[in-house]
């Protein structure tokens, strides 16, 4: 039994088996990773409390439309033990002395390395718009895509969250969240170690010497899953006062919220 | 209803076939095409901006307006050319080498296009060289860059060096955005300019070409 068996059928995941799931190339199902309607709309910059314009209501639909038509989900995950996941994080050496996930990851029952891709077509479709001056409806699609990215992590999360509980892994109190490399002290140059580990230029994934992933319409990270309570940090790094957004509230909130193990917050 | 009226509000409504349609009458009409342009297309442009600015309107409307706006602006443009009429400026506008984030800087683009300013876009992925070179070329007034990572940042500063290394900076102004620069790092680099965003961007080019700071 592999990943991507469970992706078809989470009820069908692994046992019992104990050893870690080595390196598997997913490929999603366009319509698993299709974003809510919400998240676009945000966006977009538009308020949840804002009632959307008629146009902009068919500009999504057209957008999502392109999205289903443009985009293919595809990723790598592969288990990672803590010692092992160190060497990645450490990177070049360029991280914040100290950061949320240097605390969380050694207290972690299980991490997972992730990068996901929706391909490069969707972007070129968006240029492709802006070219003929459709901006309305390219400027859509790039936040339908860039939404739907996430949705895609979600779904590899969740793929894994199934996973440990068919082993029996998972604890009443666990909770799962990932980090991504960029984000809260993190540096993107951890990509590169992470480039080594899962080696995605297998699903035509390269990096670039500023550590950016081409296609642009990508998203790499660390899965972690232990007690709740070990994701539970304060904004108080020195970073964090730079911080424009402060997301990791909503994403702790969120994970003590949920009735389920899973954040529906995204990741970092 | 005036035509020029008539174009600024369909202008506002996103209706390009429209404002197509009322720029052609407004030439046959001998309406100069400066004032087309200016009582026209870019008032109808500045009320999207403002509505914008005040949350009355959001990003699909001022998108579809500047569809609108281009419409109208292909029509005139060969008038002005022919007439040697000058834009109120020319920008050359780039995401920096190492990165490929070019939504944003290609909304910075479309909202000077609308307030009337020659729009060179080179592109993402923009080698320092490159910028200059073209700004060069082109005689242009203003360099616009957009970076959204921390690490291709650093590339502004090396096309600021660049124009000081070549005694230009009197001469061509720059401004730079994206989600990690900041006022403090525009200062720090020292780039005329820092925009926040699309519209805040305008009034900065704008302040950059009349030499205010
Ligand atoms: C959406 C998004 C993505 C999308 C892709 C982006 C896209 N649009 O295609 C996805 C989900 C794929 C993604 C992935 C990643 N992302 Co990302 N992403 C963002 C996010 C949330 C928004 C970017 C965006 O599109 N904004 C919308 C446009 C319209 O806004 P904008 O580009 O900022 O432009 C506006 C202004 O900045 C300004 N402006 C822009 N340019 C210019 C130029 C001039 C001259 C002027 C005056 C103004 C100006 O005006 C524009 C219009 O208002 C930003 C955070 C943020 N708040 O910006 C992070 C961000 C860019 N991502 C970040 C990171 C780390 C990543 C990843 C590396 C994470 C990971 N490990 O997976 C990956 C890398 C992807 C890759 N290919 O390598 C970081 C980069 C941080 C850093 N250290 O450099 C950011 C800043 C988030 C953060 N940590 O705060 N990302
Ligand atoms: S405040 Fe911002 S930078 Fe600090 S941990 Fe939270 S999300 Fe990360």
């Amino acid at each position: 039994m592999e990943w991507r068996d469970c992706l078809k059928n989470p009820d069908n995941a692994l046992t019992t088996e104990e050893e870690n799931i080595v390196r598997e190339i997913i490929e999603i199902r366009v319509n698993d990773v299709k974003p809510d309607r919400n998240e676009v709309l945000k966006n977009q910059c538009i308020p949840p409390d804002i009632e959307p314009s008629k146009k902009t209501e068919i500009l999504f639909k057209r957008a999502m439309d392109l999205f289903l038509e443009t985009s293919h989900p595809k990723g790598i995950v592969s288990e990672i033990s803590i010692p092992e996941f160190e060497v990645v994080y450490s990177g070049e050496g360029l991280n914040e002395k100290k950061t949320p996930l240097d605390e969380i990851f050694r207290k972690a029952d299980n991490l997972a390395l992730f990068v996901l891709t929706i391909g490069n077509i969707v972007s070129q479709k968006i240029d492709e718009l802006f070219k003929v001056n459709e901006f309305a409806l390219g400027s859509m699609l790039d936040s339908v895509a860039s939404a739907g990215i996430d949705k895609a992590a979600d779904s590899i999360e969740n793929l894994f969250f199934n996973l440990l509980s068919k082993r029996g892994k998972i604890s009443p109190s666990a909770g799962i969240l990932r980090y991504s490399p960029g984000y809260c002290g993190w540096h993107m140059s951890g990509q590169k170690k992470l480039f080594e580990f899962l080696n995605p230029e297998d699903i035509n994934i390269t990096l670039l010497s500023s550590y950016l992933m081409k296609p642009l319409k990508s998203i790499s990270g660390v899965i972690v899953v232990g007690e709740k309570e070990i994701h539970n940090f304060r904004d108080s790094y020195p970073f964090c006062s730079q911080c424009k957004t402060h997301f990791c509230r909503d994403r702790i909130r969120s994970l003590f919220r949920e009735s389920k193990h899973t954040n529906k917050k995204g990741g970092i | 209803m005036d035509i020029l009226k008539e174009i600024s509000e369909k202008l506002q409504l996103g209706d390009d076939e429209k404002v197509s349609v009322f720029t052609k009458q407004a030439i046959e009409e001998k309406i100069p095409p400066k004032e087309i342009l200016d009582k026209g297309l870019i008032q109808g442009m500045d009320i999207i901006g403002a509505k914008y600015k005040v949350h009355e309107i959001f990003l699909p409307e001022v998108l579809l307006a500047a569809k609108a706006m281009h419409a109208g602006m292909a029509i005139l443009k060969p008038m002005f050319i022919k007439e040697g009429i000058p834009s109120i400026g020319k920008v050359v506008m780039g995401t920096v080498q190492g990165d490929l984030h070019d939504i944003g800087k290609n909304l910075v683009g479309i909202m000077l296009k609308g307030a009337g300013f020659e729009v060179i876009d080179l592109g993402n992925n923009v080698s320092p060289l490159k910028f200059i070179e073209t700004a060069k070329k082109e005689n242009a007034d203003v360099i616009g860059m957009s970076a959204l990572l921390t690490t291709t940042m650093p590339v502004m500063k090396r096309v600021l060096d660049l124009l000081k290394e070549e005694d230009l900076c009197d001469r061509i102004k720059t401004i730079i955005g994206g989600a990690p620069v900041s006022e403090e790092y525009a200062k720090e680099i020292g780039a005329d300019a820092y925009g926040y965003d699309s519209a805040n961007a305008v009034e900065a080019v704008k302040k950059l070409v009349r030499n205010e700071k």
